[in-house]
């Protein structure tokens, strides 16, 4: 039914006299588009424009794709995250340097065991409608979003609260409760949380919007309180969200905690494709772009100079090891076929030099990221790879490489990786099992898997524990498990100081990396640009996109 | 007449049944779970997954599930997107910028396509033929994707004469360069139609009895010639009208407009069942009632075609 249209069907004969004496016409048509034709002729470059002075006021435009929610706990979308940042402060942030947690709604956070921490409320502070901001405001909000029944996105992120398992019955049963016994609100300014295990890393995680205190509105209209959020941020709503079209926020009339903004207004304008967003960037309709396509990357180097940036996110892609199959269940193995990858070779080649080969199992902005952790097991080996892999018995039967389809350059470096297994390796007989995200999703969880696949994670606080345990921890999809590594991981979460914690986290990942359940292939990197209106622009690695509240306009 | 449209109409009932049966099955055979696909790479948790498969009926069986959206349509009720929205709500906002690009592009295709055609054809073998047939094979033989690009990129962003995307500008403003994307296939294959087709029929005896009788050339074929020759060009634009609204994927998608077509694009990717079906439906609405137009302007074009 929708192949039929015409307009995009490509083989359709044409009338009869096609093509007669069409050749001076078509010529001429052709040198036309040349002439016009971008990129033929370099647009003036102005590089040389300062940045705009640090006035407060202007309003400015950045490029988004449609948002699921707006609620914070109804969504882990990172579209929804970056306006989300703007109307919501949730009771820390991260700070831009080294990724340490700073108070932000809450006025401290601490904790004597790591295991029942107390949250103090930043006195006087109060949503865009008046409502003030209490202990109670976030234990509502982060009820809701625990509560199973409600399906809302972020459910996960609250499953080391005591209380979680209740709410959440794995039989699909009704919770008896709905709220978290782990939270008690003692007083309008404290809230004090109880973890099921000891966990150094919470105040990270509490950074994520899912925290965010939610006003009374957000449970009377849940509807309209998703097209229209009433925050405690420094930008408020300017009239509805307009689905599919655009997002536009204003200061927030009586907001008074840590980041004053600057712009009186911010526009989102919610583009489909990437590339048209870019396009609109080029003609100077939209301010700034958090991902320029990969594909864009050198014409968005020539095009923007230094308003074009480079920097490393946190997130990774590995190649996943169906460790229940024999065949992969020899580390040498393991080793052997990671060390048969050119990584370098592949980022060039397909990402543009974008993305940056991985020499570690966490992204390189991590703090406790260690550089070359992954040793010569991540460098590109291939004679040693071939030793190793027949010292360990070769493989045997088809090789099945599994992903999902959503992405074109998912099946670009899988093909490269089966050639580089192929040539380096021998193995001939590699069959790509390529499918929806809806098919891969319940193989990859349900470990039916019958070989290596892709697997990808999206960093949730800047800590080497975020990776260790969401890939390798209880159930994953590895079916790896380790009791060293377990307890490497526990203690890091017990530790009473960060650096404790830094050196138990480090002595599993490296268990993890001599056994090699998963093979770390690159990190993704964010290509953001900007218009010349706008200066200040910090683009955070560790909370989501822009911060909106610092860039300044000229005006 | 009135018989004859009424029958028609009945018609369209059983067309209306099996296609979205018959959609609901493809949608339904297909293996995999769309929550677990939304999530990506994070495993979702049971109690949310189990939840979410309730409300969104994933695990009823086919035909509990067809009568269940059957019933719902009986009361306007289109089922909801995964993110909660009522499919009726986020098609009323929508249907709007589909139509109005449609019948844009549409208009366009007629006066542009049915112009060149008769130009071409009365100058047959001269410059201005040469330069329609040169121009329409061009057109014909470049994606529409790459014919968008170039005219947003051409038009839009470096001579600054239209809007690059969005709907912002209003109609007619936003709506004039897809819609001349969206047209241009169109436009070159009416041009086309109408050359081929009214030189045929100028070669025929009535002409030359017309033209020997001493009417004037332009009332011999504005009113002799070019009425019977439309008859394969209206069928064309008939069917034209449904294949646009159909066919806006694309234009929709690189001009970033808020329409249909985009939203069809995007629920099958995220697999989203009703919202397929319901725009499914509608698309199936619109070509049967073109069909009947097509079918209805037969007889006024061609008395000697009568509908009984």
């Amino acid at each position: 039914m929708l192949s039929a249209a015409p307009s995009t069907a490509p083989g359709r004969a044409s009338g009869p006299e096609a093509g007669r004496r069409a050749g001076p016409a078509l010529l001429a048509l052709v040198a036309l588009l040349l002439a016009l034709a971008p990129g033929c002729a370099r647009r003036g470059a102005d590089d040389a424009l300062p940045d705009p002075p640090a006035v407060p006021g202007g309003a400015y435009t950045v490029a988004l794709t449609e948002p699921d929610h707006l609620t914070p706990g109804r969504t882990t979308s990172s579209y929804a995250l970056q306006v989300i940042q703007g109307l919501f402060d949730p009771p820390v942030t991260l700070d831009p340097a080294d990724g340490h947690a700073v108070p932000l709604a809450a006025e401290s956070l601490t904790s004597d065991d790591q295991r029942v921490w107390t949250l103090r409320v930043r006195p006087g502070g109060a949503f865009h409608n008046g409502e003030a901001v209490t202990a109670r405001s976030f234990a509502t909000a982060w009820n809701a979003a625990a509560y199973g029944p409600n399906g809302w996105g972020s459910n996960g992120y609250f499953s080391q609260i005591d209380g979680y398992d209740a709410l959440n019955p794995a039989d699909g049963a009704q919770p008896p409760t709905r709220e978290l016994a782990g939270l008690e609100v003692v007083d309008d300014t404290t809230l004090r949380v109880t973890l099921t295990a000891p966990f150094s890393q919470f105040p990270m995680l509490l950074a994520f919007p899912a925290f965010a205190p939610l006003p009374s509105a957000a449970f009377t209209d849940p509807a309209g309180y998703d097209r229209h959020p009433v925050g405690n941020g420094p930008y408020a709503m300017d009239g509805d969200w307009r689905h599919n079209q655009r997002i536009d926020l204003r200061r927030a009339a009586g907001y008074a905690g840590p980041r004053p903004p600057m712009a009186d207004q911010v526009h989102f304008r919610i583009f489909t494709s990437k590339d048209t967003a870019f396009t609109e960037l080029r003609a100077g309709h939209v301010d700034f772009m958090a991902s320029v396509p990969a594909a864009r990357a050198y014409e968005a180097k020539r095009t923007f100079g230094r308003r074009y940036s480079v920097r490393p996110s946190g997130t990774m892609d590995y190649l996943g090891l169906p460790l229940w199959d024999q065949r992969y269940a020899k580390p040498e193995l393991r080793r052997a076929l990671s060390m048969a990858i050119d990584r370098r070779g592949i980022t060039r080649a397909i990402f543009n030099e974008v993305f940056a080969p991985a020499d570690s199992l966490v992204a390189a902005m991590i703090p406790g990221h260690r550089a070359g952790a992954c040793g010569d097991t991540c460098a590109y080996r291939p004679a040693a790879a071939k030793e190793l892999f027949d010292r360990a018995g070769g493989f045997t039967g088809t090789l099945e490489l599994y992903f999902a389809n959503s992405d074109p350059t998912y099946e670009q470096w899988m093909t490269a990786v089966a050639n580089e297994l192929k040539q380096n390796l021998g193995i001939h007989d590699i069959v790509f099992r390529k499918m929806s995200g809806a098919d891969l999703g319940p193989i990859l969880n349900g470990r039916k898997a019958t070989g290596p696949y892709r697997q990808n994670w999206v960093v949730d606080y800047p800590s080497v524990q975020n990776y260790l345990a969401g890939l390798l921890g209880r159930d994953n999809r590895t079916g790896w498990s380790n009791p060293a590594f377990d307890d490497a991981l526990a203690r890091g979460n017990a530790a009473a100081t960060p650096a404790e914690s830094i050196a138990h986290y480090h002595d599993a990942e490296d268990i993890a990396l001599a056994e090699l359940p998963l093979i770390p292939l690159w990190n993704w990197q964010d290509q953001t640009a900007w218009s010349s209106r706008i200066g200040n622009v910090l683009v955070d690695p560790y909370v989501a996109g822009l911060h909106l509240e610092r860039v300044t306009v000229r005006h | 007449m009135g018989r004859y449209i009424a029958r028609r109409l009945l018609y369209a009932i059983p067309v209306l049944l099996a296609t979205t049966f018959l959609i609901h099955t493809m949608v339904f055979v297909l293996p995999g779970d769309p929550i677990q696909g939304l999530a990506g790479d994070r495993p979702v948790p049971p109690a949310v997954l189990a939840e979410l498969h309730e409300r969104y009926h994933l695990d009823d069986p086919l035909f509990a599930r067809y009568f269940a959206y059957l019933g719902g349509l009986l009361t306007g009720d289109l089922g909801s997107t995964f993110t909660g929205e009522p499919v009726a709500d986020t098609l009323a906002g929508r249907w709007q910028v589909t139509l109005r690009l449609g019948l844009t592009a549409w208009c366009l295709e007629t006066v542009l396509g049915v112009g060149l055609g008769v130009w071409a054809a009365l100058r047959k073998g001269r410059w201005a033929d040469n330069t329609v047939l040169a121009g329409t094979t061009l057109v014909i033989a470049v994606p529409v994707y790459i014919v968008g690009y170039l005219a947003q990129l051409i038009l839009g962003v470096r001579l600054g004469w239209f809007p690059v995307s969005g709907t912002e500008g209003g109609w007619p403003t936003a709506y004039l360069l897809p819609a001349l994307v969206l047209a241009s296939f169109g436009v070159a294959y009416v041009a086309r139609l109408t050359r081929a087709s009214l030189l045929e029929n100028l070669r025929a005896d009535y002409v030359r009895t017309a033209g020997a009788k001493g009417l004037r050339r332009h009332r011999i074929v504005l009113r002799h010639t070019l009425r019977n020759s439309l008859i394969p060009v209206v069928t064309f634009l008939g069917v034209e009208l449904g294949s646009l609204m159909a066919g806006a994927v694309v234009t929709e998608y690189i001009f970033n407009l808020p329409g249909i077509g985009q939203q069809v694009f995007q629920a099958i990717q995220l697999r989203e069942g009703p919202t397929v079906v319901g725009i499914t439906t509608l698309l199936v609405l619109v070509f049967c009632l073109a069909n009947l137009v097509v079918d209805v302007l037969y007889g006024l074009l061609d008395p000697r075609i009568r509908h009984e």
